[in-house]
This record gives C-alpha cells, sequence and structure tokens, in this order.
C-alpha cells in the first residue's frame, strides 16, 4: 500500500490529510496556522500520520498547498490551493462544476472541465471584503462567537441590508444598526446576505454551473450556505469533510505522482 | 519519505532573464539621452557648452509625434520614462509619498504623482544627470484625458508654455476627414510654435529625412516583432519588447536609432537561426495586455520564466505605435502619416473592440496558448474594460485568460504572494489542459 499526504496551509488554519493508494482518507488533522507557518505544517502533519497509524517514514510524498505551501518545507512539491480545491471537490463530488471556496481571507471560484481540470477561477483582490475574516469582524463587535453567527443568522425575519462589504467598515455598520435597535438576528442575516451577493458576484466572472461545491472552513456556517443557496437558487455540495477538500486535493496530487513515478520505477514500490 | 528540515524548499526554477547586446545597447543609448538632457539642464544654468540640441521638449509617449521635435533640434522629455526609471529602480513609494503629501490623492495616476514629485524634488536622474526645465510642454493627450491635467500642472510648476494637440478618439475604424484635417491643422500650429522655441525654420525636407529615418527603424522593429512568431520565441515580447521601447521612443527618426534596431534585428536573428529561445524550454506562448508593474518588474518576468511561459506580442509595445501591421511613417507624406499615427497606429487612441481584433491576431498569428491581463489600478486609460475583455476571451473565444491586477507605478498594490498563487494556478490549468496531464506543481 502506498500512502501519501496533503498539507494545506491557510491564513487561518493548517490542514493535513493522510490517503491510501485506495483513495482513503486514514488521517486528518486541523490546527491554527498562527505566525510560525513552517511550524504549522510540521505539527499538522505528525498528527494526521499519527491518526492515520502510520509514521512519517510511511508517506511516500508530500503535497503543500495554500498560501503557505513553500512554508511545508519537508514537501516533496507545492501546488496551488485552487487546483487543489478543484481535486478534492471533484473527488467527493464528481459532478461538481463549480467550487466556491471561502476560507480565512479569501474566496474564490472555480470551473471545473471534465478530471477536475480547472477551466477558469476567480479570487478576491488584496482585500478581505466578503471572506471568513469579514464574518469575523461582525461577529466581535456582535459579541458572539463565530460558531454562533450561523445559526443566529437562519433566526432573521427582516435581514438588514448593509451599506458595505469592507471587513473594516462592517464594524461601524453594526455598531449602527445594533444602535438602532435593531434584532442581533437580522443584522447577521444582513451580514450573511452581503457576503452571499459578493460571493456570487465574483463566482459570475467564472460562470456557475451545477453542481456547486462549497469548501473552506466557512463551509461549516450553516448561514452562509443557506444565504448562497438562495441567491443562487441551487442546492449546494457541502462535504462534512469541507474544510479539508484543499488538503484531499493535495493528497490526491500527491498519490498521483507517487503512483506516475511507480510507472516508470518500478524500484520505488 | 519525507523528512522534516528547516530549510527553505526551492521556490522555482532558476529565472533567466536574457541580457543580450540590444540589452547594452539601449542603455547606452539611455545614459547618452540622458547626458544630451543634462547639457541643455547645464546650459540653463549659464554654462555656454557646445551642445547641438536647440532645448527639450516634454511630451507624452501615447502616438509621440519625435520627428517634429528632431526636425527642429528639439530633445524629448518623456514624463513617463521619468516615472517607470523611479518604478524600476524601487523609488517610486518615496516619490509618491511626497505627492500624496503635496495633496494627490492615492487614487491619481502613479505615473503622475511620481512624475510630479520627481520635478518639485529637483529633477535629478539616478545617473547623475539632471533633466532640463522645458522649452515647451507638448501635450500629445493620445487616448488619455489624465495627460492634460498633468500637463497643466507641469505647466504650473516649470513656468513652461504649453501646447495642446487635441487629437479625437478613435471611435471607428477610420478617423473621419473632419477629424484628421482638425488634428493637421493643430500640427501647422505646432510647427510655428516650435521654430520660436528653437529659433530655427521649419524644412519639411529635413523633416522627409527624418521620417525616413523613422521608417528604416520601424521596418526592423516589425520585423523583429515578427520573430516572435517563431518557436521558441527568441525574445520576451513583453518584458524585452519593454526595453526597446526607450530607443523606439526617444532615438526614432535619427541614425542611432535605425542602428539599434538594424543590429537588435541581426541579434534575434542570429537566435533564430541557431533555434535559442529566451527561456531555456519553451512550455506556454502568451499575450500580455497593458504595462507591467514596474516596481516589481524581475519578480513579474519570473512568473512567467519559472513556467517556461514566454510572451509572443504584448499589446503594451504598442502604446507609441503600431507597427506590426504595415503603418511606417511616410517621406512622400511626413506630415499626414504624423497625423495617421496619433490619430490611428497606436493602441491607446483606439477603441476596445480594435483592441480585441489586434489581440486575437496576436494569439491567432503569433500562436499563443493564453492571453494575461495585468489591469493597473492606478490608469482607468488602460483597465476600464479590463473584465469585459476577460469575458470575451475566456467566454466566448474560450482562450485561457488570466486576470491580475497591480500597479505600473504604486508597489503598495502589488501582492508577491497572491500575485505568483494566480499565476501558479493558471498554468497549473494550462499545463492540464496543454499536455493533458496533472500539474507537476513547482520543485520541492
Amino acid at each position: 500500500m502506498i500512502y501519501a499526504s496533503g498539507v494545506d496551509v491557510g491564513s487561518t488554519q493548517t490542514k493535513a490529510v493522510v490517503m491510501n493508494s485506495d483513495l482513503k482518507i486514514l488521517g486528518r488533522s486541523l490546527i491554527p496556522t498562527g505566525a510560525n507557518v513552517s511550524r504549522a505544517a510540521e505539527k499538522a502533519f505528525p498528527l494526521a500520520v499519527a491518526e492515520a497509524g502510520l509514521t512519517a517514514q510511511d508517506i511516500s510524498y508530500v503535497v503543500g498547498t495554500g498560501y503557505g505551501r513553500y512554508k511545508v518545507t519537508f514537501g516533496h512539491s507545492q501546488i496551488t490551493e485552487i487546483s487543489c480545491h478543484a481535486k478534492g471537490a471533484h473527488y467527493v463530488y464528481p459532478q461538481t462544476r463549480t467550487v466556491i471556496d471561502m476560507g480565512g481571507q479569501d474566496t474564490k471560484a472555480i470551473r471545473l472541465g471534465d478530471e477536475a481540470s480547472v477551466l477558469d477561477f476567480a479570487m478576491n483582490d488584496k482585500c478581505a471584503a466578503g471572506t471568513g475574516r469579514f464574518l469575523a469582524a461582525a461577529a466581535e463587535v456582535a459579541g458572539v462567537s463565530l460558531d454562533e453567527v450561523g445559526p443566529l443568522s437562519l433566526q432573521a425575519t427582516k435581514p438588514v441590508r448593509l451599506t458595505t462589504v469592507c471587513t473594516v467598515f462592517v464594524e461601524s455598520d453594526v455598531m449602527s444598526y445594533l444602535a438602532q435597535g435593531k434584532k442581533l438576528e437580522d443584522i447577521l442575516g444582513g451580514v450573511h446576505r452581503a457576503i452571499a451577493s459578493r460571493t456570487i458576484s465574483l463566482a459570475a466572472r467564472v460562470g456557475i454551473e451545477p453542481e456547486v461545491t462549497f469548501t473552506g472552513g466557512v463551509s461549516r456556517n450553516v448561514g452562509m450556505v443557506k444565504a448562497l443557496e438562495e441567491k443562487l437558487n441551487v442546492k449546494l455540495n457541502v462535504s462534512p469533510e469541507a474544510h479539508f477538500m484543499g488538503a484531499i486535493g493535495a493528497a490526491l496530487f500527491a498519490l498521483e505522482k507517487v503512483l506516475w513515478k511507480k510507472e516508470l520505477s518500478p524500484e520505488l514500490t | 519519505m519525507p523528512e522534516i528540515n528547516h530549510q527553505s524548499p526551492k521556490k522555482d526554477v532558476p529565472a533567466m532573464h536574457y541580457q543580450g547586446r540590444m540589452h547594452a545597447l539601449q542603455k547606452e543609448l539611455i545614459n547618452r539621452w540622458y547626458q544630451d538632457l543634462h547639457g541643455v539642464w547645464e546650459n540653463q544654468q549659464g554654462d555656454k557648452k557646445e551642445i547641438s540640441a536647440r532645448g527639450a521638449v516634454s511630451l507624452m509617449i501615447s502616438g509621440n509625434c519625435i520627428e517634429l521635435l528632431r526636425a527642429f533640434d528639439l530633445l524629448p522629455i518623456y514624463p513617463e520614462i521619468n516615472a517607470l526609471q523611479l518604478a524600476i529602480r524601487k523609488q517610486a513609494l518615496e516619490y509618491l509619498l511626497k505627492a500624496e503629501e503635496v495633496g494627490y490623492s492615492t487614487d491619481n495616476c502613479g505615473y503622475v504623482k511620481a512624475d510630479m514629485a520627481f520635478l518639485l524634488e529637483g529633477a535629478s536622474t539616478g545617473l547623475q544627470t539632471r533633466i532640463p526645465k522645458p522649452s515647451l510642454l507638448l501635450c500629445n493627450f493620445v487616448g488619455c484625458n489624465t495627460y492634460i491635467k498633468w500637463f497643466e500642472h507641469l505647466a504650473h510648476f516649470t513656468g513652461a508654455p504649453l501646447f495642446s494637440l487635441d487629437i479625437p478618439f478613435l471611435t471607428s475604424e477610420e478617423p473621419t476627414p473632419d477629424q484628421t484635417a482638425y488634428v493637421m491643422t493643430q500640427i501647422k500650429e505646432l510647427i510655428k510654435v516650435l521654430e520660436k522655441i528653437s529659433g530655427r525654420k521649419f524644412d519639411i525636407d529635413r523633416l522627409r529625412e527624418i521620417v525616413s529615418l523613422s521608417a528604416q527603424a520601424e521596418d526592423y522593429w516589425a520585423k523583429i516583432k515578427d520573430f516572435a512568431k517563431r518557436v521558441p520565441c527568441p525574445f520576451e515580447a513583453y518584458f524585452d519588447s519593454t526595453t526597446m521601447m526607450g530607443p523606439l521612443y526617444v532615438y526614432r527618426g535619427t541614425p542611432e536609432g535605425v542602428k539599434f534596431f538594424q543590429e537588435t534585428y541581426r541579434e534575434f536573428e542570429e537566435k533564430v537561426k541557431l533555434g535559442i529561445g529566451v527561456v531555456p524550454q519553451e512550455r506556454f506562448r502568451v499575450v500580455v495586455e497593458a504595462p507591467p508593474p514596474y516596481p516589481y518588474f524581475k519578480v513579474f518576468r519570473d512568473l512567467f520564466t519559472s513556467w517556461g511561459a514566454c510572451s509572443v506580442a504584448s499589446t503594451y509595445s504598442c502604446v507609441g505605435g503600431i507597427w506590426e501591421f504595415d503603418f511606417r511613417h511616410d517621406p512622400k507624406d511626413p506630415l499626414g502619416s504624423i497625423a495617421r499615427h496619433m490619430l490611428i497606429h497606436n493602441v491607446c487612441n483606439r477603441n476596445y473592440l480594435q483592441r480585441y481584433r489586434q489581440i486575437e491576431r496576436y494569439i491567432r498569428e503569433w500562436s499563443a496558448d493564453a492571453l494575461i491581463i495585468h489591469s493597473v489600478k492606478s490608469c482607468r486609460l488602460f483597465s476600464a474594460g479590463h473584465g469585459d475583455m476577460r469575458e470575451y476571451f475566456s467566454k466566448t473565444l474560450n482562450i485561457p485568460t488570466l486576470f491580475v491586477e497591480s500597479d505600473l507605478e504604486d508597489p503598495r498594490y502589488y501582492s508577491p504572494a497572491q500575485m505568483k498563487n494566480r499565476f501558479d494556478a493558471f498554468f497549473e490549468a494550462l499545463e492540464h489542459r496543454k499536455f493533458g496531464k496533472t500539474s507537476q506543481g513547482t520543485a520541492g
């Protein structure tokens, strides 16, 4: 059996996954990235390996992905998270044609062709508007935890209209609505809708075609899933593994590389 | 079997940036131009040196009419080159901040801000030379109306006279007869002004000689661009073309200009004969739209070369004129061809649909795999419409198109990690599309 790993070093969290050549996920780990990016990769990798019941020596190939991919110093190669999310989403939902990935500091939309090929992609610019950071800023000023904002937003009856999607100005917008006595649920409903609108305008650049798979850390937020589904009028694929999709894609690339090499060099087996 | 170590992985294939005779010659010519300008400056300070120039005139690159200045022994000053030189020497931010302190907004054109601050700080180049006070500010605002305000500000701060050439924007394929007549009338008015400031009488036969030299350089330039159709491509038609643009705009209409392009032609001809490409292993051929991020010029080039990608054509190399599609200055009709050059044969004065057709020709005739659009935050002239352009090429024509954004002058708009991420992702996908295999990623 051949084992490979994908390590996805995101701006907020680092994820690692270990897979075998039967394409089964054997281990995973998730830790905060923190200030030392290399260290985060070094910590996440052995955790996933241990969960798989293996040792580092059993892992034939490691692919690093995410913003910190070049800090995966033990990785054999680096592949962008765009290719990896496409690969991972296609593995979990083979009919995926559009991926919406929402992470801590960026949001991307990816159009897929056959065999997880990336036809086109679009990302937010040097600006965190409409990303996980935007939600975190709104949660902080509203005085609730990030885990609560999604469920609370589902209880909105009259969602407010935000005047901004700027991560800096959202705070004053939320404060102003709180001062006006608006219900917290309605404010959070408005926050989710604002992000959904911005995300869809981003996704429209690449063309939105079903099936649409939602990946990244924010996909765990039920309020965001609902807001996007309402705007898009389609049901989103949201896997329990959605958070690990980049790492899964990276592990799949790693396996391909080992198997490809194996075909060329039998002695590697 | 992975072993954890603390060494940084190799990020890229070692980037090889071609440095040929052309680059050395270009440097020599640009240095000489700065020395000549410095001579004018010294005489303005009271020296009485023997110099051939009768003064210097500021004008804009886009569709520039350098031939008219040469006919009066006037040297060009290009405020855009002042600005880009600062950016390439990584001094832009210092000047941008000075301009913002004076009151320019962060949203103003980066070139304007850098050049204005450069002027206010004494116009001292990095080459121990000074830019003289212009005898005239010739605002040939071809396609960019920011130029008018820029030159008005230059007039305010230098006290130099301002002459605006109003070139009607080309909304259709050809200008109307009225538009051409309008430009011709202005050129004749300009000639009177140039006679006055140079103290030299206009001589149409001299202009014919100058225009003839321009046409010779343009011939070589067009042939050089034609070499980029070869596989492998012998030079970088975005980055190396930017280098060649200096002599094209400063020395057009001179024997030195002809010599530069003749020698460059021979240099590339040799490379074509030997089958030597500008990137060691040419894997992708791309067309590039819009100016480069000068503060990150080499870093940006690495994003191409590390993937074996070579630009085979670029619209930016046509801001001063488009010569690859047959236009030449004409000694038989010097003034008429100067007017046509400003009206029709430069990328800035043409409408977006014409730019689409131009890029389509590049993709088809120069056998390109993809289009890369580098949108410029502080230049609406080049960037307004880039979103539509991306849609048109990627969706209507199904041509892989990468859209990235930063700035031509302001390093604050450039995010190295994000830019690299987009390029890597784009080439990973293009690799799959072109070679039908899983991306190899970048070597670790």
